[in-house]
């Protein structure tokens, strides 16, 4: 009986190797993994957003004369499959570099496995400060304003409400823990009359929000910070407005700017809350406009921040490969520490000292108008602004 | 004190959302013994549905009308499901319509982005409970109040259908003793239909009620199908009141629960299974279930050591496998390794199933405790590879132990419902106490010693090591242990009549089977040099059911092949194609109508026909156990 097991394992393990395509000598290749089937709703856009790009590329007369080639993989949510996906693309397709990723235990995971393989690694999405910073390696980069950054931006602005008692509502992961702690502290430090009166830790994609806008609504905070997203943000929403949770309090909002998680609001937007996002309705430099008008012409629709951020990591995947000359994973660090290159928000610049890119984030207030959530009175943060000084950025990471 | 009135309805309301999808569930398992994993897929689908019709049809009588059209609606396709699908498999062994009802959601879940696109939906507010009511300062949402009378409600409707209608006398004789009930000449067919029909009425109504104050989307299945098992269990199974009052305990203790513990959802009605399990181990309302006529794990083929010869041909498949590396890339070689260790992850499980008739839903616990064991050896203790790998899968032991030892108290589906909360406790630990493991982060830079780093090193350290426990665990099935084991197995009464401390044993087995998952997760924590708390979850365990189910769980080693089919696939399909889910499902759903006793199962059925109409070798002792069934 065993005989026909391994028979079996050995076929498909040789339909696995003869499945590898020996690379073609004039083309460049990208090995991009995220999680198509886990988070549909952010992938897709963003896959629109990466192909845009690659098609300007090409169009331009590709990297150094070469074509760009994207091979892209779903990691179904699982670290360990990214790992696989990963691996695939480095041993199989002989891919040039690494991109991608949403989750932030995805990210790490492919972070840690480019450094064990000596890979380039640019991760596109994953907001989580310990791929650059506490576990931070010489061959990870990131796209995204970090946690950090963009907690650091929102407090600027929360720390001129006059609120003095504040609640947080966070999803009961890495993302949600972290998002509070650091804001708690940036907080704390520009206010230290602030009080923390209470904190909720709905699990991620399973909040019970009746029972949650309640508790919050008991401890009677004047201020609010919220770092759920999709729905259960819609749920929060929807049971925060029927409740009256949101009337006489102000309200910060970790991401509600972006399209993917306003528009599914629609008229029950709530207004008024402080939030990072995306409005691509209201942007008006020449840089975004470009690229707002690209997008649409070809896919009909308008662009979320993932189209963004697909668009852009493939952008400066190509900017670091040009200037690079070479697929070497020490020239294209060499290349990108320090490299400036323009995005849709602006120019932007991978810092060589953490290989956080300074892409910033919008922040503005949610209204609704038409029936539709929008942001008004947004304003464009530059990441380079809301990052800690050198010195302690140095304490952070480990050494190379 | 009014804050306290308005949480605990608050709670109440959630009870009932809870409730709708538990009692569909219930009644469906209680009559068909189905473990109908699907539940939440109907769920999903009625609210998918119910939404779309809600944005065509207007007004009140549109919008309630629709939530009634779209659970009927799902209903029918309930009703197309277990006449085209579950019929087939009534007699196949138990849990195997788990495995089909698996493949369906895998399907439904792509297919759901198919037809609805990839972004989240709201829906309408319900006409007539947009608002709130004003209770002492408190606002209480009208649709809340709406919810908590409906729970009792269809609570009522159904207390009604089952003690004063024909058809409910006959579904509880069903959920009592279903071979008396056919022996009585009733049409076991439609009854089993009508049931599951109404079954899938119910999740879908539940589903479709969920419009007014969530967000529809394709993970609303997965979010509520572990919960409402639980609820299930909690009350009882087949206990419609059961289901009830397990609802409204585990909404009040979360509603409560997060004034005092705001992190507590995450556990909480994992904590309450396992501790009314524990203290009764039928559920608040179930009755102990009387022993089975029908054995569980009953061989159709008497299970027999290998021949000379079949020795002989795995042998020669094995030094196939090892010349793997000779001719297959880094990739390939990987890959391979991953297959390998989960051989090694899907033969544990298949000794507790096969051979122990012990089928545990949260198996994952101990592959994952092993892979954490290696992490913390290695990183706080900087220990060699070698040790790691000996020591790392004592966690998987030493946990097994402990939660082997309360599992084993229970039997069939409470057992697996045990070791499922046993599963998401250790989960939580791992989640939660970041400090330690790192939380959802994980501990990174687990990476092989230089020996074994190089990929064709390490495939031969994992083919050699799944090789080992292979051979050992089959070489422990036709141990004295090993008897002794099937004995408690096929009949635990005349086992213990006959001297077997039936506890004792299944408790070894468990132990074993703990203990060699560890060792599955510690190569697998050096193979991906990280270890995460996806290690101890849901969906491993999930997996390794459907690679035991899918090779056949009444051979001897039918895992291995169902874990190189269903891993290599996976993988395979994963990388090839964007609708995986779609594809694997369908594919697994195939294998059940075609295989309905697994993969290695149907094999050995035909290669036992082929020797039965040959030589005639001992059909007499083969007859009667056919015709016994």
């Amino acid at each position: 009986m065993r005989a026909k097991n391994y028979f079996v394992g050995a076929a498909f393990a040789l339909l696995a190797g003869g499945m590898a395509h020996s690379a073609m000598a004039q083309d460049i290749k990208i090995g991009e993994i995220n999680s198509y089937s886990l988070l549909p709703a952010f992938t897709e856009p963003y896959r629109k957003g990466w192909q845009l790009a690659v098609e300007e590329i090409n169009a331009g007369g590709g990297v150094n004369g070469k074509k760009l080639v994207v091979i892209s993989k779903d990691d179904g949510g699982k670290p360990a499959d990214a790992q696989t996906a990963a691996n695939e693309l480095v041993s199989s397709e002989g891919v040039a570099m690494l991109t991608g990723t949403f989750l932030s235990n995805i990210g790490l995971a492919v972070s840690d496995f480019a450094n064990q393989k000596k890979v380039f690694f640019l991760a596109a999405e994953p907001l989580t400060d310990a791929i650059t910073w506490s576990k931070g390696n010489k061959y990870t980069f990131r796209l995204r304003p970090s946690n950090y950054m963009q907690a650091a931006m929102l407090v600027e602005a929360a720390s001129k409400l006059p609120a003095k008692r504040w609640a947080t509502i966070a999803p009961n992961y890495e993302y949600g823990q972290s998002a509070v702690a650091v804001f708690k502290k940036l907080m704390s430090e520009k206010r230290p009359d602030i009080q923390w009166v209470d904190e909720q830790w709905p699990p991620q994609g399973k909040i019970d929000a009746g029972p949650v806008v309640q508790a919050v609504a008991a401890a009677n905070p004047e201020a609010i910070l919220n770092v759920t997203f999709g729905a259960d943000l819609v749920k929060l929403v929807r049971e925060g407005n029927t409740r009256g949770l949101f009337k006489g309090r102000e309200v910060v909002s970790f991401l509600t700017g972006e399209p993917e998680y306003l528009d599914p609001l629609k008229d029950e937007t709530p207004e008024g809350w402080i939030v990072t996002g995306y409005p691509w309705y209201s942007i008006k430099t020449p840089e975004h406009d470009a690229f707002l008008k690209a997008y649409q012409a070809k896919y009909n629709d308008y662009p979320r921040l993932g189209s963004i951020v697909g668009y852009q990591t493939i952008k400066s995947a190509a900017a670091i490969l040009a200037k690079a000359g070479s697929t070497d994973p020490e020239k294209l660090i060499a290349a990108a520490e320090g490299l400036s290159m323009p995005s849709p928000f602006g120019e932007i610049t991978f810092r060589k000292i953490d290989h956080q890119s300074t892409l910033g984030a919008y922040v503005g207030k949610t209204a609704l108008k038409g029936g539709k959530g929008v942001m008004v009175d947004s304003t464009y943060k530059k990441g380079a602004d809301y990052l800690p000084s050198d010195a302690e950025v140095e304490k952070l990471r480990p050494k190379d | 004190m009014a804050f306290y009135v308005v949480q605990f309805l608050t709670g109440l309301a959630s009870a009932a959302s809870l409730f709708l999808v538990a009692s569909g569930l219930s009644i469906i398992f209680g009559v068909t013994r189905i473990v109908n994993f699907a539940h939440g897929a109907f769920y999903m689908i009625g609210a998918y549905i119910a939404f779309t019709l809600t944005e065509w049809l207007s007004g009140a009588f549109g919008f309630w009308g629709a939530i009634v059209i779209a659970a009927l609606a799902v209903a029918l396709i309930g009703v197309l499901v277990e006449m085209v699908l579950l019929r087939r498999i009534y007699h196949a062994p138990e849990l195997f319509q788990l495995l089909a009802t698996f493949g369906l959601t895998l399907m439904v879940e792509d297919l759901v982005v198919l037809v609805w696109g990839p972004d989240d939906l709201v829906g309408r507010r319900a006409p007539g409970f947009r608002g709130a009511i004003d209770f002492f300062g408190q606002n209480i949402p009208s649709y809340d109040l709406f919810l908590i009378v409906l729970g009792p409600v269809v609570l009522g409707i159904l207390w009604l259908l089952f003690q004063r209608t024909r058809w409910g006398v006959l579904v509880r004789a069903a959920t009592q003793d279903r071979d008396m009930v056919a022996a009585l000449g009733v049409n076991q067919k439609w009854l089993f239909t009508s049931v599951f029909a109404v079954g899938v009425f119910l999740a879908a109504l539940g589903g479709a009620l969920q419009i007014p104050r969530d967000a529809v989307h394709h993970a609303m299945d997965l979010r509520i199908i572990v919960e409402v098992f639980v609820v299930v269990v909690i009350g009882g199974l087949g206990s419609i009141v059961g289901a009830f009052v397990a609802a409204v305990l585990v909404s009040e203790l979360n509603a409560f629960g997060i004034l005092i513990f705001p992190k507590i959802s995450i556990i909480l009605v994992f904590l309450v299974m396992a501790v009314v399990l524990i203290v009764r181990p039928w559920g608040l309302f179930g009755k102990p279930e009387a022993p089975a006529r029908k054995t569980p794990g009953l061989t159709v083929n008497p299970w027999r050591p290998l021949t000379s010869n079949e020795r002989l041909a795995a042998l020669a498949a094995l030094v196939i496998a090892a010349t793997l590396p000779l001719f297959a890339g880094n990739y390939a070689l990987t890959v391979g390794s991953e297959i390998a260790i989960f051989v090694i992850f899907a033969v544990s499980l298949h000794f507790l199933m096969a051979v122990g008739g012990l089928a545990s839903f949260g198996h994952a616990a101990y592959f994952g405790l092993g892979a954490y064991g290696v992490a913390f050896l290695a990183k706080m203790a900087g220990l060699p590879m070698i040790v790691c790998l000996l020591l790392g899968p004592l966690l998987g032991c030493m946990g097994a132990a402990v939660f082997g030892f309360f599992a084993v108290q229970l039997s069939g589906v409470y057992f697996a419902m045990l070791t499922l909360a046993f599963a998401q406790i250790v989960w939580s630990i791992a989640f939660q106490w970041v400090s330690v493991t790192g939380g959802d982060n994980g501990i990174l830079g687990v990476w092989p010693s230089s020996w074994a780093a190089s990929p064709s090193h390490f495939y031969w350290l994992a083919l050699g090591v799944a090789a080992l426990v292979t051979i050992a665990l089959r070489a422990m099935v036709f141990s004295p242990f090993g008897y002794a084991l099937r004995a408690t197995r096929d009949s635990l009464l005349r086992s213990e009549a006959v001297g077997i401390n039936a506890k004792r044993i299944q408790w070894t087995a468990f132990v074993i089977a703990g203990t060699t998952a560890g060792i599955g997760g510690a190569l697998f924590a050096y193979l991906k040099g990280s270890v995460f708390p996806d290690n101890l979850g849901i969906s491993l365990s999930v997996d390794a059911l459907v690679m035991v189910l899918l090779g056949g769980v009444e051979t001897v080693s039918g895992a291995v092949i169902g874990a190189i089919v269903y891993k290599a696939l996976n993988i395979w399909l994963v990388s090839q194609t964007d609708l995986s889910k779609l594809v694997l499902g369908g594919f697994i759903v195939l294998i059940v109508v075609g295989f309905p006793k697994g993969i290695v199962g149907m094999l050995e059925t035909l290669a036992q026909r082929r020797r039965k109409t040959s030589p005639p070798g001992s059909p007499l002792l083969v007859k009667p156990i056919e015709s016994a069934e």
